[in-house]
């Protein structure tokens, strides 16, 4: 193995979307040498395709704002499976790493007194979510990458070198992550480029890759989304929580053919947009679950008066949290009061003027434009859910992001727990800032703490080229090779049509079946050509990790016989009180993937507090509810309920 | 509502390359990037394009159609007759790394010559007062999607090699602006002068104002009128003002 580039490095970062370059910018401020390594050109991560915006209690629209109703709103969109210390964290630290991006030269919309402007979302209860418009992703990104570009002015100051301690190192792949005994000791990479390989030396990795959503058909992700950290995760020895549930967006476009599942942003519906059916009727109302009577209106009148008096009248039930929402269309659309091309009508026209669509939503106003030829201060959208998000990711510890794995560290999509079992918009990009910044001090406190280094062995990285090469090696030898092109769409429509937004025990046993064999057959996929930019080999590669993730989801599906967010069996339609303390964990055996269960943490009693008891009776079991008895809990209490 | 239609598209590498004939399958609502993404699944699965939104959001698909830069899943295959020709190719102004992939360092080389945002002193985070007329100007400027797009059509650099030392394209004398104009910059307050250093690092002189970068932005930002006239407004005054004329000679 002559053709290999080597890089020592104290932290490395896989991922150059907003968690990672968080956690990258708090790494190497605090003085370690860190390596970026993402699969795109720098600045164009995933995170670019967020629309809404940050959810934050800044309370600058509205004063009663405050952690505590962010923490509840996060908890009820989750349908209490969230991970409640992530909850609470993010609510908490959410306002600050907002603030913070201002001082990297972010600009937010304003509000009349001049700070930043919060506008309303699915599932909060306040006006919360930090914007620019309807391309938030597109300014926190842009904002951390010149926040990087800031720190490598300065060591180019003090260095004479840019790259002396923070090093983008853009189109190139991780493939495997490699461990001295149990701890994390670096990674396995080639260039997109020239299909040159590299070994990286560190003793900390944070896994910052995004999502799994490729391996649907129907999705608003990019190429990237193929569960890369999730499967480099499980491969190491760390355990995956929560795959069993994935978000379904509620508004996707569904025409024309070849944009289906590109995201509307649910900044139409926060902003007035509304949900019609083919005759015009606003079905939503149908729609308010018992859970959320007390907050959903129940009637048009109610719903639009909300828009000027949040106080006193109760929110439009077009912005109940995504899970109801995408499925009160799914069912819509089933029953058939659907568009001609199988969705639902997204308003906005007869709800806002031209100039004001134009001036609030000038990246959706755009993207219909030029895609759909639909002029939306005109014409209504014609949308339908889209595989969007995975709460599912890696088990970490809340507070410092670390996985099971010595030295290995997972923030953002990848990271499993904070989103319950079902994500409210907005929360993502607060996520990404609140959890990269904790697994970059996470990683810097665990290598200012250890005494010796772990090492990379030869004979693993040896290894780790013979796997990479494996596609080309098959070209020569196999007779009838698998192409990764087909193999990819047959996976996709296997996990759409079998393990989407409904399922039954039936289809996704089937989908288990058709995995088993997709996976046999992925032993055999062949690749053309030679190493230099060959997007068919590092789609091969792709695939034993969205293979690998997709089984996780269908394990962990079939598993939990209950309805709960972004997880709806036909078979089993309610929610569960006893399911709700269960976690379901993924773990990678010889013969395949295996599901335990574990209990969830117990909410901390002064955070139950927080919750009628009526309320937890909604979500909890008898024996969980707490005993409200006079006597006061404190701040610090340790009570579990 | 399929039809097949005709491409041409550049596939070669460093060392050279040419156009190769395809004729591929197209359906109603397609852009070019699916016919690519087409190419790649039956016909020539090691072809190299950059992609990842498909949505117009993240600028990876800049190339050239028919001559002229495009993003590829922005266009439309509907602005083509069936039995047209089309022909597509790398950007010009970058080295071919292979196929439609070009290699744009020179673009990330030139970011890293523009002087950050410098927080104001005495300013919390969380003190921060912005009026929404004053940050609009910059956000427009913030709306790009680093596509390359406005480098790649640039005359100065589309044909000249040679200025590319001298001169950082429309998207990073924009990014001077945008900086320039942000409401809370104290760049200048600690003795900077953006203006100034878009004329001597970044080669504002060599633009001559023919709006071509303007006219292949997918996010229509003014670049032009907004970034660049203003910026060159603000050197001719620092420069040419009578008085301040001759303090800087004093000074030099």
């Amino acid at each position: 193995m002559v053709d290999i580039d080597r890089h020592d490095y104290d932290v490395i970062v896989v991922g150059a979307g907003g968690a990672g370059l968080r956690a990258a910018i708090e790494a190497r401020s605090r003085g370690l040498r860190t390596a970026v390594i993402c699969k795109s050109l720098f600045g164009k991560a995933h995170t670019v395709m967020a629309e809404g915006g940050i959810a934050a209690c800044m309370g600058n629209v509205n004063e009663n704002d405050d952690w505590r109703v962010h923490f509840r709103d996060t908890m009820r969109g989750g349908k209490f499976s969230n991970n409640w210390r992530m909850a609470e964290l993010h609510a908490k630290e959410a306002p600050q790493r907002v603030w913070e991006l201002e001082t990297y030269g972010a600009l937010f919309d304003r509000t009349g007194d001049g700070r930043i402007s919060q506008r309303n979302f699915g599932g909060h209860e306040y006006p919360r979510l930090a914007h620019v418009g309807d391309r938030t992703g597109l300014e926190l990104i842009r904002t951390l990458q010149q926040k990087v570009v800031s720190l490598q002015q300065q060591d180019y100051r003090e260095h004479g070198d840019h790259e002396a301690r923070l090093r983008v190192f853009q189109e190139c792949t991780v493939t495997e992550l490699f461990t001295d005994g149990d701890r994390i000791s670096g990674a396995f990479a080639y260039w997109r480029e020239n299909g040159r390989f590299a070994r990286f030396h560190a003793p900390a990795v944070v896994l910052a890759t995004g999502g799994i959503g490729k391996s649907f058909k129907v999705t608003s992700n990019s190429w990237e989304y193929t569960g890369d950290g999730h499967a480099l995760a499980l491969r190491t020895g760390a355990s995956l929580i929560n795959m069993e549930f994935v978000q379904f967006h509620p508004t996707g476009m569904v025409w024309p053919p070849s944009v289906k599942g590109i995201l509307v942003t649910e900044s139409v519906r926060g902003d007035g947009g509304v949900l019609r059916d083919s005759s015009g009727r606003r079905f939503m109302f149908d729609y308010v679950p018992e859970v959320f009577k007390d907050n959903y209106a129940d009637n048009e009148a109610e719903a639009d008066r909300w828009y000027s008096d949040p106080q006193n009248n109760r929110r439009p039930p077009e912005l109940l949290p995504r899970d109801e929402v995408a499925r009160a269309i799914n069912n819509e659309v089933k029953e058939g009061r659907g568009s001609e091309h199988g969705g639902m009508f997204l308003d906005v026209a007869s709800r806002l003027s031209a100039e004001e669509i134009r001036r609030r939503l000038p990246s959706m106003h755009h993207q219909f434009k030029e895609l759909a030829d639909v002029d939306i201060t005109a014409e209504a959208m014609e949308v339908g859910p889209t595989c969007h998000y995975v709460m599912g990711g890696v088990e970490v510890d809340p507070d410092t992001a670390v996985s099971a794995v010595p030295g290995l560290y997972a923030a953002g999509e990848v990271a499993g727990g904070m989103h319950g079992s079902n994500r409210l918009g907005g929360n993502s990009l607060g996520d990404l800032l609140v959890f990269g910044r904790r697994a970059g001090i996470g990683a810097a406190d665990y290598v200012a703490g250890l005494s010796s280094r772990p090492e990379v062995a030869q004979s693993d990285v040896d290894a780790a080229a013979r796997r990479a090469e494996e596609p080309f090696e098959a070209a020569e030898r196999l007779q009838n090779p698998e192409n990764p092109y087909t193999l990819q769409s047959q996976l996709q429509q296997v996990m759409n049509d079998l393990v989407g937004i409904i399922r039954t025990e039936e289809e996704m046993r089937s989908a288990l079946q058709r995995l088993d064999e997709l996976r046999r057959r992925a032993d055999d996929l062949a690749v053309e050509g030679n190493r230099q930019f060959n997007p068919g080999w590092h789609l091969a590669l792709d695939l034993r990790n969205m293979l690998l993730v997709s089984e996780c989801v269908a394990r962990a599906a079939v598993r939990r016989t209950e309805s709960r967010g972004g997880h709806t069996r036909d078979d089993h339609p309610r929610m569960d009180p006893e399911w709700r303390a269960t976690l379901l964990a993924c773990t990678a055996a010889e013969d395949g993937v295996r599901v335990t269960e574990k209990s969830q943490p117990v909410l901390r009693a002064d955070l139950a507090e927080l919750f009628e008891v009526a309320e937890l009776r909604k979500y909890c079991t008898e024996d969980e509810l707490p005993r409200r008895e006079p006597e006061p809990v404190g701040e610090d209490s340790s009570d579990e309920l | 509502m399929s039809y097949d239609a005709h491409f041409r598209v550049w596939r070669g590498d460093a060392d050279g390359g040419q156009l190769q004939d395809f004729t591929v399958e197209a359906h109603e609502g397609e852009v070019v990037l699916d016919i690519i993404h087409r190419l790649q699944a039956t016909q020539a699965p090691d072809l190299a394009v950059r992609w990842n939104c498909k949505a117009g959001k993240c600028g990876s698909c800049s190339a050239e159609v028919n001559g002229k830069p495009k993003l590829l899943c922005m266009t439309r295959m509907s602005t083509f007759s069936a039995d047209e020709t089309i022909t597509v190719t790398p950007m010009r102004t970058f080295p071919v790394t292979k196929d439609l992939v070009c290699d744009v360092s020179y673009n990330y080389v030139k970011a890293r010559e523009v002087p950050a945002f410098t927080p104001p002193a005495g300013l919390e985070p969380g003190e921060y007062r912005m009026q929404q007329v004053d940050v609009q100007r910059s956000q427009e400027f913030r709306k790009c999607i680093e596509c390359f797009l406005c480098q790649d059509t640039c005359h100065v650099i589309r044909d000249h090699e040679e200025n590319k030392e001298a001169f950082s394209g429309p998207r990073f004398l924009m990014r001077v602006a945008e900086l320039e104009m942000h409401p809370l910059d104290a760049y200048e307050a600690g003795g900077g002068n953006r203006a100034e250093e878009a004329r001597g690092e970044h080669g504002l002189g060599f633009c001559n104002i023919t709006k071509c970068c303007t006219d292949v932005c997918p996010e229509h930002i003014q670049i032009t009128d907004n970034a660049l006239i203003p910026l060159k407004e603000r050197v001719a005054d620092q420069r040419y003002d009578p008085i301040l004329r001759f303090f800087r000679r004093k000074s030099d």
